[in-house]
């Protein structure tokens, strides 16, 4: 955390962790959905599953899918806002095992398309999101990241690392998962700087991979 | 900020001859590549939503949608009385403000979490009336107290399911202790001490909130946090160590958090929040 996330961040009450924290977890769902949405489902685990109602974190989490950033007041009225776009939403809660107490798992889908995540609200609004769909990840939204999809082969990093490096981009940091070898990897790429359409598009271009996301800092 | 010790925050800033503030300031153009200009802006824009959030409290207009909390901070801050001290009662109301404008859904400022939104403001815009300080001198506080919520956040995440309030209310009135000093003039020395003295006289506070709500009793209580706080302040400033060290006690807060029962953390299931009031007021508000 740096200075700013301990004093910050400027957001609406009540809760860091279940409010703010929560918001933030169903912004990156908005982002890494990246569009229309037509149902929602939200399940609470451990301590959220408890407080979820008084700490606003069901208001919360639908404000950051429809896109209301913290400290907008509009968090207040998020669940008029969701029927008004006519998206259907629930709320249940789950055992999550060994997940942080405040854990989320949000799914999003329309009629092509379903996002499976699995994120957890750490403190002082900080979050950490721990599974996209199949694949384990690490993405804290302090960064702006990149997610990548390829196929578990050697080169594959180093054709990504190197349209990176001639565009300049310098990576703060670097995790790669597989779930079975020579099969398909998930990378998460952390950067200092903006990456711009042309650069996914060089990226999308190479053989091997398979979808890229790009996720804007929410901090 | 690469510090994880405050000891060897405390060191550096004897060695340069400057306070603290100086030190984060500096960490932090490092790590962000901002110029000194953009941070304290981007400070200044989190003070002026604190200073927001106490006012709109002090009117005492507003009130949480249960009704359970609010207009307390008004009654404090118009009692006429010469008992008491008016920087205490200032501090107390401030705080209080912040914490009623938090649980009824209104704009604050996390330092470190909302629940404990009011400590560090109310400490800090207090001062800053009584004494008539700068608004700058406000902003270097405000780093001094985010420098040392940093070192904790680095050994413990601050939040009452992992930590208990101890984590959340005994760190704010830590860092507004320290804050505090640097504000009125101490060494680095006395804000380590404060910051020792607050935060180990909150240990083992349990996060047992009424109904699970962040009202009752974290609204006033950020009001004792803030008194609290004060008092571990004067007694840095009139030379009064802490025989723990600072770093010792923040590791004794994340050892004690991690032996705090569960349901003693932010579970609504224990203390407070099973008192036969508060089993009413649950099952009032169908929580």
């Amino acid at each position: 955390m740096g200075v700013f996330d301990v004093i910050g961040p400027i957001m609406i009450g009540p809760s860091s962790s279940h409010t703010a924290g929560a918001q933030r977890i169903g912004l990156m769902a908005h982002l890494i959905f990246n569009d229309l949405i037509k149902n929602i489902e939200v399940y609470f685990h451990g301590s959220f599953a408890h407080t979820y109602k008084g700490h606003g974190t069901d208001r919360a989490i639908i404000a950051g899918i429809l896109g209301i950033d913290l400290g907008d007041e509009k968090i207040k009225q998020s669940l008029d806002l969701v029927k008004k776009k006519k998206i259907s939403f629930s709320f249940r809660t789950i055992d999550l095992k060994d997940a942080h107490p405040n854990s989320v798992k949000i799914i999003l889908s329309n009629d092509n398309k379903r996002l499976t995540m699995i994120a957890s609200s750490i403190g002082g609004g900080n979050i950490i999101l721990s599974r996209i769909n199949e694949y384990e990840v690490n993405i804290k939204g302090k960064f702006f990241t990149l997610w990548i999809i390829h196929k578990d082969k050697p080169g594959q990093i180093a054709f990504i690392t190197s349209i990176l490096e001639k565009s300049e981009i310098n990576i703060a940091y670097m995790s790669v998962f597989r779930k079975n070898r020579g099969k398909l990897a998930s990378s998460i790429i952390e950067l200092d700087q903006n990456v711009d359409e042309k650069i996914i598009n060089l990226l999308k271009k190479q053989e091997g991979i398979k979808d890229i996301r790009f996720i804007p800092s929410l901090f | 900020m690469n510090y994880s010790k405050i000891e060897d925050l405390i060191k550096y800033a004897n060695m340069k001859e400057e306070n603290i503030s100086e030190i984060i300031i500096n960490c932090e153009m490092e790590e962000s590549n901002r110029n000194r200009k953009e941070i304290i802006d981007d400070m200044r824009e989190r003070y002026s939503t604190m200073k927001k959030a106490i006012k709109r409290g002090l009117k005492g207009e507003i009130k949480s949608i249960t009704g359970l909390t609010g207009g307390d901070a008004k009654k404090i801050y118009n009692f006429e009385d010469n008992m008491f001290n008016n920087l205490y009662q200032l501090i107390i109301a401030a705080s209080i403000a912040t914490s009623e404008v938090n649980a009824s859904m209104g704009k604050i400022v996390g330092a470190p979490t909302a629940g404990s939104s009011g400590i560090i403001p109310g400490v800090i815009w207090s001062l800053g009336k009584i004494y008539n300080l700068k608004e700058k001198d406000l902003l270097l506080a405000l780093f001094t107290a985010g420098g040392l919520g940093e070192i904790v956040s680095k050994k413990t995440n601050l939040s009452g399911a992992e930590g208990g309030c101890q984590a959340e209310c005994g760190v704010a009135s830590a860092m507004a202790a320290g804050a505090a000093v640097e504000l009125l003039g101490g060494r680095p020395n006395m804000v380590s001490s404060a910051f020792a003295l607050a935060l180990k006289n909150l240990l083992g506070l349990t996060c047992d909130p009424v109904a699970g709500l962040v009202e009752i009793p974290c609204v006033k209580r950020n009001g004792f946090a803030a008194s609290h706080a004060i008092t571990a302040a004067f007694m840095a400033l009139a030379g009064v160590k802490s025989i723990i060290p600072a770093d010792q006690v923040i590791d004794a807060m994340c050892d004690t958090g991690k032996l705090m029962p569960t349901v003693l953390k932010e579970r609504a299931q224990a203390g407070l929040a099973v008192t036969p009031t508060a089993c009413e007021i649950s099952d009032k508000f169908g929580i």
